[in-house]
């Protein structure tokens, strides 16, 4: 083994029951390198990442970091070895400061102020700017992901694994990531990097290894690919493009007028004097980082929050006071972001779930009775038509895959035939081929003359989908502009530019 | 090592076993308690469980079983709905003299009166006195989001106080002689609630229950207000999304269980009890939350869970009788078999694996 190469896995192979997670996994990562893991959900790329930070063990094939034996028995083991890991989620306390943060998540944390010099230092080698005495309540997403990554930096890792770190990042925010990752590398730290999005991968890495079904099925410079030959690799076939061609738009169906809502919760964000008007045929794409008021807009929108009167309109029937079953009956619908508790009852049957939204529309109950045999044809239904991978409608929604969910929860609105469907995060979380699968629908539903309003952090999705773009940021969407011709910049810009990038030019 | 690990789905199986396996760990724990307070436990255990229904006096303790089981069920079906939804109506007791009380007072109101319809006033009055009480619980948790749990708790001491106003004052009989006490309806021919069939026990209650049993069992199976209540329990936000109003669902499900719960006083008031007395409330209020619970929330568990119950308060007595056992030792039981049924609920969520440490 040469010195240039920082970790190693041989033959790392890991089953739970029922399932091969990973399979004879084999490859390196050198020094200086910032390597990707690319994968569908479910291909074995969080058990990988698991097994090396200590949280699962493997059940065959061994692992060497830094010419040693790297066999974790949990992370703190794998943290003392020289592996830091920034999740996906973050874990900070948000009534706590920055450094009180740090320090809670290091095994001898140093004086404050020793503390608070140290993190200083750090954040500007770095190009991170971060002042240790806020109060991480006050973070934006990016600044919150800045204070994990600064908190491995003070172990001086060798490795560092970034599970899907530019998720909740503006394109600015994820600009400034990417600078500080290179300067890691060239001090000699290897990076390993797990995501999605295949043209960053591509922009920033310099090795991938794709898994597929937990084995390793190729190794690439992702310079030398487009974007599509690494997704085909992915999912093992090509990737059909989606046909956006046959819409026009017409008459206006939904209109918002100064819609404005007080937040629902402490952590929750107001709609601040929201207006679109939506046409048939048309998709609208709303971008904006997680928090700035996705979740409300939706709610305003399914209407779990009701509005002032003259707010919202369909078709010209003012319906801001209507309630999500009225609002169903008149030919909106909606399908939120969190499938499991929100667009789903985990522990009902696909059946049972059909009844959530579609027992008007499909004459599913009928004075109050449940007609079980057609909501039981309907789920039936919606699995064929979507290709729900699925035993049968008696499954119950938390036994799918959330890609699969996804496809029956966005299934389950279009087979309705609505007049104006909603979704936010169509394909967060979902493998590609099934956010193909999700987008084409969408696509086609609009074609038919629906009107379609796609709310999502995926700028890719969006700029691929929509028609016209919004922008919103806490609480305030931004006029339309159309997408065609649209950058990632001048996006980026609508979307309120990177959080601290001021500092950041100091 | 034992571990517990989560089951992918709830237990088909275990969901029936624990009520089973709770009812023979209560025997046993009791058993020992009753041989440490110097008593024979196989012949207590027997006594209680057995005796009732097949002993010497069974052809007296048999239709009592149906006297005790009807107000159970009655109100368990009710609270049962609820429970569902995540809506805790603790205060059934409270309702259920409320109820009494409402539907006693009709007939005490039209007293010498001779007709038809006295009776299902009564009923009328009963159920509509049990709704009352528990729409206050209601209205404070929708208006000012008052905990209902504590609200309809404490309205049970309210109702308990009203009992004996009721008792010493407005409703006593006026040819009582001073007693406290309403007049007995039992010798009131149009309000009282007789044994129907002779020797079973089987009064209107009983068959009041049986309709609640089947009603609450359409509504949670085949309706679509028994759905959101199922969803609203398990995912509330889902709920709001498929269109549930949490206020109107909380009225709903209070205002149901308070009206079984007070149509169960009046089949009392007017049949087994006969009047209006300060000790209206013997418990049923309480016990009925163990039936829920003991019959899975389900209908057919809760018939059966009613008559196990049931079975408990006579063969306690029968058991204080013969065996001089204390009172108290009912309680003690039926507490017993409420607390290991929730302990035994974990084997429906999780399994216990046996591991050997690597």
């Amino acid at each position: 083994m040469d010195s240039a190469t920082v970790f190693r896995a041989d033959g790392v192979g890991k089953t739970y029951p029922g399932v091969r997670a990973n399979d004879d996994v084999s490859f390196e990562i050198a020094k200086g390198e910032i390597h990707a893991l690319l994968g569908e959900n479910g291909a074995g790329k969080s058990t990988l990442v698991k097994m090396i930070y200590g949280l699962v063990r493997p059940d065959d094939g061994h692992m060497t970091l830094l010419d040693r034996p790297h066999e974790p028995s949990d992370p703190r083991a794998a943290r003392a070895a020289g592996v830091a890991m920034v999740f996906q989620h973050f874990s900070l306390f948000d009534a706590l400061t920055v450094a009180e943060n740090i320090a809670l998540g290091m095994e001898n944390p140093p004086p404050r102020r020793e503390l608070a010099d140290r993190i200083t230092k750090v954040s500007h080698e770095f190009g991170l700017p971060l002042n240790p005495a806020r109060r991480v309540v006050t973070l934006s997403a990016g600044e919150r992901q800045r204070v994990e990554i600064i908190r491995c930096l003070l172990q001086n890792p060798r490795l560092l694994i970034m599970d899907e770190p530019t998720s909740v990042l503006t394109p600015q925010e994820a600009e400034l990531l990417f600078a500080t990752l290179r300067k890691l590398a060239a001090q000699g730290t290897a990076i390993l990097y797990i995501s999605h999005k295949l043209e960053e991968i591509r922009a920033h890495c310099d090795r991938a290894t794709i898994l597929r079904h937990g084995r390793v099925v190729d190794s690439c410079n992702p310079r030398d690919h487009s974007a599509n030959q690494l997704a085909a690799m992915m999912v093992g076939g090509e990737m059909r493009a989606v046909d956006r061609s046959g819409r026009n738009a017409g008459e206006t169906l939904l209109d918002l007028r100064d819609l404005s809502l007080p937040a629902p919760t402490a952590e929750g964000v107001a709609l601040k004097s929201v207006s679109l008007s939506l046409r048939a045929g048309e998709i609208l794409g709303i971008g904006g980082v997680a928090g700035n008021g996705q979740e409300e807009l939706l709610a305003a929108l399914s209407g779990e929050m009701p509005s002032t009167p003259g707010t919202l309109s369909v078709e010209g029937a003012d319906l801001s006071q209507a309630g999500p079953a009225a609002r169903r009956r008149a030919g909106l619908l909606a399908a939120p972001e969190d499938r499991l508790g929100h667009a789903a009852v985990p522990d009902f049957s696909l059946t049972e779930n059909t009844l959530l939204t579609a027992g008007d529309r499909k004459s599913l109950v009928r004075r109050g009775l449940i007609d079980h045999d057609a909501a039981r044809d309907f789920a039936q239904a919606v699995i064929a038509t979507f290709d729900v991978r699925t035993p049968g409608p008696g499954t119950a929604a938390k036994a799918l895959s959330g890609g699969n969910l996804q496809k029956f929860v966005i299934g389950r609105e279009v087979l309705q035939d609505p007049r104006v469907l909603v979704v936010n995060q169509p394909t967060w979380g979902v493998d590609a081929g099934a956010a193909a699968a999700v987008r084409q629908s969408l696509l086609d539903l609009a074609r038919s003359g629906a009107g379609v309003i796609v709310i999502s952090q995926d700028l890719d999705e969006i700029l691929e989908l929509s028609d016209r773009f919004c922008a919103l940021n806490e609480g305030r969407l931004s006029d339309p502009v159309p997408t065609e011709g649209l950058t990632l910049e001048r996006i980026g810009l609508m979307l309120g530019g990177a959080h601290g990038m001021e500092e950041a030019r100091i | 090592m034992i571990q517990l690990v989560p089951r992918t789905g709830a237990s088909g199986l275990w969901q029936v076993a624990t009520p089973v396996l709770a009812v023979l760990a209560t025997m046993l724990t009791g058993g020992l308690l009753f041989a440490l307070l110097g008593h024979d436990p196989v012949a207590a255990i027997r006594t209680i469980f057995w005796d009732p229904l097949f002993g010497m006096a069974a052809s007296y303790s048999r239709p009592q079983l149906l006297v005790k089981a009807a107000p159970l069920i009655l109100i368990a079906s009710g609270l049962a709905v609820g429970f569902r939804a995540g809506i805790w109506n603790i205060g059934a007791e409270g309702q259920y003299i409320i109820g009494g009380i409402t539907g006693a007072g009709v007939a005490l109101a039209l007293h010498p009166l001779d007709a038809f319809w006295i009776f299902p006033a009564m009923v009328l009055a009963g159920l509509a006195g049990g709704w009352a009480w528990g729409m206050i619980p209601a209205l404070l948790r929708n208006w000012f989001g008052a905990s209902e749990i504590l609200v309809s708790l404490m309205l049970v001491y309210v109702a308990q106080r009203v009992a004996a106003w009721m008792a010493f004052g407005p409703m006593k009989n006026p040819e009582g002689f001073g007693f406290p006490g309403s007049r007995n309806l039992q010798q009131y021919p149009s309000a009282s609630n007789p044994e129907l069939f002779a020797n079973t026990g089987a009064h209107w209650g009983v068959f009041a229950a049986l309709a609640a049993v089947v009603a609450t069992w359409v509504l949670m199976s085949r309706h679509i207000r028994g759905f959101h209540i199922r969803a609203a329990g398990t995912a509330p936000r889902a709920a709001r999304f498929a269109g549930v109003r949490p206020q109107v669902l909380v009225a709903f499900c209070l205002g149901l269980s308070g009206a079984l719960a007070g149509a169960a006083g009046l089949f009392e008031v007017a049949g087994p009890a006969g009047q209006v007395t300060d000790k209206l409330g013997v418990g049923y209020g309480f016990t009925a939350i163990i039936v829920a619970f003991l019959g899975r929330l389900h209908p057919v568990g809760i018939l059966l869970a009613g008559l196990l119950l049931a079975l408990t308060y006579i063969g306690g007595e029968l058991a204080q009788l013969t065996m001089q056992l204390p009172a108290a030792s009912v309680q003690v039981f039926q507490g017993m078999l409420l607390f290991f049924l929730l302990g035994f609920d974990i084997l429906t969520r999780f399994r216990i694996v046996r591991r050997v440490r690597a």
